[in-house]
């Protein structure tokens, strides 16, 4: 059976040229890029290459480029890193939607480390509520630490306004910007925050590599103490042919960010507006004017999600569910119960997420497809009769 | 992709059962939308308390729906007495097994199962015996003691595994913990 793969929020192919890349240094270069002898050297040019090529993606300097493992490690390191620049510093701030990386490690140092965090809500459109966010600043916040776009909705948050703010008030920003990279255009001269995160597998380089930017002039400590690579910042040996790979990602993700920004925005548009039209009681989660061009949540009244995405698996298509379902605790994401979703949409959310490997006939079938699937399960609801939620 | 046997994939894709019984003369409903599951299970039964016809409509995953499909597969048939002995574990056999995550949509089936009965016979459901730990799913301490002494539970996990208990708002989960750990102290 084909696969139509919509869950390129949760992961994404491995671009040929970015297997290409990398094949050599797997084959055959495989010295060490510490080692002195040119065979080592070579792997060493190569990994400066890469650098460069990440740091263009971002509009950063080569030297304020960490390779990590993934974004999650981004993430701990940067916030490691902030609250060790400043000790005295007892206070953090961070919205209420982020991923679990950001969200679970920020109630960690709430619960065990005696700081105190302020989780910023969140409004019905997922909008950031900056009002809050900026009463919240003081002189005892040691670090703000915001998503730029939201993975299950593809809400866009207001970054550079906040950095302006923050900087007003010198409070490091840090970003996670993992689902923006190569989906809008990041500038992190022009929005100028501090550090900032990417995970290698969402844009079409392999799992297991991720890139913390910091940026120059910040006293930045390691999370993992060890050997003088990334300049003494992220010890262990270089993750060689990944962080290759991820260069050349890089360098498609830059020349793909317009076709992203056109045609595969389209493809979510013309599916979302088939799902809406095709599909009574169904609805778009999230603020439609401000969020990721391959994004689109949207909730089937009445219906549960991981029934949809069983369904879904049947006839080769790959989606997400807004709800966790994966033990007793049957609630909504987080994100959704953040935003008010109501539970009888926020239960059957589903999320899609695009790519420009898309095409219009897969968006097709996947409309053909939902749209039986949605009535089959309606017909089993004690919420759904005659056309309608009771 | 969890991880269900044939069985329940098979009463997923094919449910038994489904829908409406006009000629219902009971009924058992559990469960809510707020929940993410709900059952609602449908009994015709004759003047010798034997269930002659069975139907359900349920809202929820897989593993609910072959529950409930599971469900009135086993009852029907069977007078209300026989009915009435009818367990959660008796539904996850039928299917071969439940994920562990999962059990909480057989003790969903066997809920409905006794409202139902309690509604044919005009009995009222009295008000459970102990105190109401988790008002989210309407579980006391005292089933939470049960099911940790009958199935071995050792975490809250596993309480909310079991019973959905702590699955909700999650305001109950410390006052799990003391229940388990009072299980634990007594032996």
């Amino acid at each position: 059976m084909e696969i139509i793969y919509t869950d390129n929020n949760a992961t994404t192919k491995v671009a040929d040229e970015v297997i290409e890349e990398m094949l050599p240094y797997l084959r055959e270069f495989y010295g060490n890029p510490s080692s002195m002898y040119t065979f080592g050297d070579q792997v060493d040019k190569k990994i400066r290459q890469a650098r460069q090529r990440v740091a263009n993606l971002i509009n950063a300097d080569p030297d304020e480029i960490i390779f990590t493992s993934c974004g999650t490690e981004s993430d701990n390191s940067a916030i490691h890193a902030a609250i060790n620049a400043f000790p005295e510093k007892k206070h953090l701030i961070t919205s209420n939607v982020e991923h679990p990386a950001i969200k679970n490690l920020f109630t960690y140092l709430e619960k065990k480390k005696g700081y105190e965090v302020t989780f910023v809500p969140v409004d019905k459109k997922g909008r950031l509520n900056t009002e809050i966010l900026y009463d919240s600043m003081s002189e005892n916040t040691a670090l703000i630490s915001l998503m730029w776009a939201n993975n299950e909705t593809g809400v866009i948050f207001p970054i550079e306004e906040v950095v302006q703010k923050a900087n007003e008030k010198g409070i490091l920003l840090h970003t996670d910007a993992v689902q923006a990279a190569g989906k809008i255009p990041i500038d992190v001269k022009k929005v100028g925050v501090d550090m900032l995160s990417l995970s290698g597998h969402k844009i079409h380089a392999p799992k297991g590599i991720g890139v913390l930017y910091v940026k120059k002039g910040f006293k930045f400590s390691p999370f993992f103490v060890g050997g003088h690579q990334e300049s003494g910042r992220r010890g262990g040996t270089e993750n060689t042919v990944s962080i290759i790979g991820l260069g050349r990602a890089c360098e498609l993700a830059g020349e793909n960010i317009g076709l992203v920004n056109t045609q595969v925005r389209e493809l979510r548009d013309y599916l979302e507006s088939q799902l809406l039209e095709k599909i009574p009681g169904t609805s778009v989660n999230g603020e439609i004017t401000n969020r990721l061009p391959n994004t689109l949540s949207i909730g089937f009244d009445a219906v549960e999600g991981e029934s949809i995405l069983l369904l879904l698996d049947r006839e080769g298509i790959c989606a997400s569910s807004g709800s966790a379902c994966t033990s007793g605790s049957l609630d909504p994401s987080h994100v959704l119960m953040a935003m008010e979703v109501p539970f009888k949409s926020a239960h059957g959310t589903i999320r899609f997420s695009l790519s420009h490997y898309n095409t219009r006939e897969e968006m097709d079938k996947i409309v053909k497809a939902m749209a039986p699937i949605i009535e089959k399960l309606r017909e089993m609801s004690p919420f759904w009769k005659d056309g309608k939620m009771i | 992709m969890w991880d269900y046997t044939d069985k329940v994939k098979e009463h997923f894709l094919k449910p038994r059962n489904v829908g409406e019984l006009k000629d219902a003369n009971a009924i058992g409903e559990t469960g809510s939308l707020n929940c993410g599951d709900a059952l609602k299970l449908f009994l015709k039964v004759n003047e010798n308390e034997r269930i002659i016809e069975v139907s359900f409509m349920t809202f929820g995953c897989a593993s609910a729906v072959a529950s409930s499909s599971a469900l009135t597969e086993i009852i029907k048939g069977m007078t209300l007495d026989e009915a009435a002995k009818i367990t959660n574990d008796d539904i996850s056999d039928y299917l071969g097994g439940l994920p562990k995550a999962k059990m909480h949509c057989s003790v969903m089936g066997q809920s409905a199962l006794k409202k139902a009965i309690a509604n044919f016979r005009g009995v009222q459901i009295l008000a459970k015996p102990g105190n109401m730990v988790c008002e989210c799913f309407d579980v006391t301490d005292l089933e939470i003691i049960d099911a940790v002494k009958a199935n071995g539970l050792e975490t809250t996990d596993d309480v909310t595994d079991y019973l959905k208990a702590g699955g909700g708002c999650g305001q109950c989960l410390e006052r799990i913990e003391e229940v388990l750990e009072s299980v634990k102290a007594k032996g």
